[in-house]
């Protein structure tokens, strides 16, 4: 998991401990008939983790959807930027991992 | 006086209309009051700034009427009993934070002492000019409760009586009290803790979370939760539900808001209106009046029977809601009714409406002197012809 | 119907606030998030704050925070708040309002409150315009921008609240744009946990109203002129703290101490009793 993200940077040496440290993996939550469609989360997020869905919302908009989770460094910038309680940033649970991974092998 | 520390002061007393309305104030649990300087209500103020920090508690001179009457607001949502005294021209300030008084129903009395209008007017005389404006001085339909004072005593016992009708009915109370009476000395009992009912706002029954901060009890009042105490309510000048929200698009609610602000004061008006009779059982001339006016009229009314007319008086002790029963019931039994008024024409008009088809004589009289007994004397000498 | 997620600030929120009546991109809702996210990270409790708003869109966020709160009459907030104050020191009094309730019709309110030094705490959400009402000028507006009510373009200098506020006598003086989210919570509790009469004034976008009216294009375009124009500075000169088109001057301004309203009156009744006590 460490690793995936320090390849996007060239680095001139690999740290030691690069295998040891687990770094959070984020879990982006969209309420997305709260979202009105400004579009600050996409804008303004550093990783560029968002993009405007297709689907339309209870009030008629495209909410945000996730293009690539594994890139969010959980800044929280979303969930301060958004004007309409729709999107917050947390650290996926151990429970959570375990009941994706379970997803998975079904 | 400057030894004080209580806020009640049993004992006889010489004092002015003005400090006999701010002791009754303290009497009835008065602990909040913001004002301004207007003359002649200045001394009302003056005694609070004095007399508050003696028991602990908070007098603060704002920088216009128009803040005074929203921090009075703001400190009786915090739990206080509050006040503010002005004059005509403060009492115009104030009227826009009195409609939102009514709309949030908060209890708080307001003391205007009345002076020569319109506008700047004549401050340092007296005049009834502004009574009309208690009950209309505001936009949109409201109702208030107005009473006069018209003596020094009275002007101790209806501050009381003003906390008590507020508390009651969470609304604000005037006590219009024309500059005669807050100026003029004279002796007044303060009666002892005992001899004094105090009313206080009704606290809601249930948890916060079933709380509705505007839905009524049986009297159409709603029990009052005050800020601090968790119950984490809204309250708001705009049309709003009973729990408080704003319903700014809902014709049913405005109707139902607007009929039940004024009917928690018109049906409960047998409980609030209080008139004083004198010599009225067998009168076929009555004068009605208020304030200084009524004095002088009671001297007319005792001078016409010495001279074998029945002439009674009817002194309204609450001009608002207006004691359209009472004026109905004496207008039946009386050939003619007179209304001498320190104004040119305003309380005079809801006698007319209330009295239907008996004749009414308006007295006006502008300019700070009321009426000499002689010439309401002569007014209802003329009734006789 | 999928059961809404909850938000971690949900708790601080009423079920209104989150269908509010704000446009989208609406500063105002950002600074609702902001007010919240300080609430959460003192862990305020909720039963001893009271938000005092007066009338306009930010007016409406009273009704939106699960606290108790009063929505008053135009330009009145600061004296109801104080009132509120005087009554019940034990409470937190915050008065959120808008540049033309603050500062227009309740202008006078707000330098006298800073003077007295009266400890509520007063946010702006300045968005240079009465947007409520359709967009009309303010005493925010810049110089020659064209509003409803100036077609022909504004020909009224705006107030410097920075300035105004450290003039009149606030011991807490900071601006922040919506966009310096983290920067503004922070500045929230400090405000929120100091003594006396602090302001802060939050430059807020009005995209749907003051943002066609003035061409500053669509809520994105209005938050990237806050990141051009932005300059943090520390507490530099109030004075020179104008905002233009070019420079948005942001940062804390003024934290100073003084004796608030409420100390010395509490030390002057201390004193009345003692005095009265004494005596005969």
């Amino acid at each position: 998991m460490g690793t995936q993200l320090l390849e996007t940077k060239k680095l001139w040496r690999k740290p030691l401990d690069t295998e040891k440290i687990k770094l959070p993996e984020a879990e982006i939550c969209i309420i997305k008939d709260r979202c009105k469609g400004c579009g600050y989360c996409i804008q303004f997020c550093p990783r560029e983790v968002l993009e405007e869905s297709k689907e339309i919302n209870a009030r008629g908009v495209h909410p945000p959807r996730v293009k690539d989770s594994s890139k969010c460094a959980l800044c929280g910038f979303c969930t301060a930027i958004c004007p309409d309680f729709a999107i917050f940033v947390a650290e996926k649970t151990s429970e959570k991992k375990e009941a994706e991974k379970d997803e998975h092998r079904e | 006086m400057s030894t004080e520390n209580r806020a009640l002061l049993t004992g006889k007393h010489f004092l002015s209309g003005d400090l006999a309305c701010a002791e009754g104030a303290l009497a009835a649990g008065c602990r909040f009051f913001a004002g301004y300087p207007i003359t002649p209500a200045t001394e009302i103020a003056e005694r609070m700034a004095r007399r508050l920090p003696q028991i602990g508690a908070t007098y603060i001179q704002m920088e216009d009427e128009i803040a005074s009457i929203a921090a009075v607001i703001g400190a009786s949502y915090a739990g206080l009993k509050a006040m503010t005294a002005t004059s005509g021209p403060g009492f115009s300030l104030m009227q826009e934070n009195i409609g939102l008084a009514v709309m949030t129903e908060t209890p708080c009395v307001l003391v205007d002492v009345m002076r020569g209008g319109p506008s700047t007017g004549q401050p340092t005389m007296a005049s009834q000019q502004d009574v009309m404006q208690a009950k209309w001085g505001s936009h949109g339909d409201y109702e208030i409760i107005a009473l006069a004072p018209s003596s020094v005593q009275e002007a101790f016992d209806l501050t009381i009586e003003a906390f008590n009708c507020a508390e009651t009915y969470r609304v604000p109370v005037m006590v219009m009290m024309d500059a005669i009476v807050g100026h003029m000395w004279e002796k007044v009992i303060i009666p002892s803790e005992d001899n004094i009912k105090i009313v206080n706002r009704k606290k809601p029954s249930v948890p916060p979370k079933e709380y509705m901060p505007f839905k009524p009890e049986q009297n159409l009042v709603p029990p009052m939760a005050v800020f601090g105490e968790g119950y984490r309510f809204h309250a708001t000048g705009l049309t709003h539900d009973e729990d408080g929200g704003p319903r700014t698009e809902s014709i049913r609610v405005q109707r139902k808001l607007v009929q039940r602000l004024c009917d928690k004061i018109r049906e409960n008006s047998d409980k609030i209106v209080r008139t004083k009779g004198t010599m009225m059982e067998d009168a076929e001339i009555a004068v009605v009046a208020y304030g200084i006016e009524s004095r002088a009229a009671l001297s007319a009314v005792r001078k016409a029977r010495a001279d074998g007319i029945k002439a009674g008086l009817l002194r309204l002790v609450t001009l608002w809601p207006f004691p359209e029963e009472s004026v109905a019931e004496i207008a039946k039994n009386v050939k003619t009714i007179v209304v001498p008024e320190m104004n040119y024409g305003q309380l005079v008009r809801e006698v007319e409406r209330a009295a239907k088809a008996t004749p009414v004589t308006f007295l006006p009289k502008l300019g700070e002197e009321p009426h000499r007994p002689e010439e309401i004397l002569e007014a209802i000498k003329g009734g006789t012809m | 119907m999928q059961t809404e997620i909850a938000h971690p600030l949900d708790v601080y929120l009423r079920e209104t606030g989150i269908h509010n009546i704000w446009c989208t991109g609406c500063g105002n809702g950002i600074l609702l998030n902001s007010f919240a996210t300080a609430l959460k990270e003192l862990d305020f409790d909720l039963d001893k704050i009271v938000v005092v708003s007066g009338i306009g869109c930010i007016g409406r966020i009273a009704g939106y925070i699960n606290a108790d709160s009063f929505h008053t009459t135009h330009g009145r907030p600061i004296p109801f708040a104080t009132g509120v104050k005087l009554a019940n020191p034990e409470l937190k009094v915050v008065v959120i309002s808008g540049d033309g309730d603050l500062f227009a019709i309740g202008g006078n309110h707000f330098i006298h409150a800073a003077r007295r030094n009266v400890d509520i705490k007063v946010i702006c959400a300045n968005n240079f315009n009465y947007g409520m009402t359709g967009g009309q000028q303010g005493p925010t507006t810049p110089l020659n921008v064209s509003t409803v009510t100036t077609p022909y373009g504004n020909i009224e200098h705006p107030f410097n609240l920075v300035h105004l506020a450290a003039g009149s006598g606030a011991v807490y003086v900071a601006r922040w744009t919506t966009l310096h989210v983290r920067r503004l919570t922070e500045s929230i509790k400090k405000a929120l946990q100091k003594q006396g009469f602090s302001f802060i004034e939050v430059i807020a976008q009005c995209p749907e109203i003051y943002g066609k009216s003035t061409k500053m294009g669509n809520a994105i375009d209005f938050m990237n002129w806050f990141k051009k124009a932005s300059e943090v500075q520390t507490f530099s000169d109030p004075a020179k703290a104008e905002v233009t088109r070019e420079r948005i001057p942001v940062g804390e301004f003024v934290d100073i101490e003084k004796p608030t309203y409420e100390k010395l009156l509490r030390e002057k009744i201390v004193q009345v009793e003692n005095r009265t006590r004494g005596g005969t």
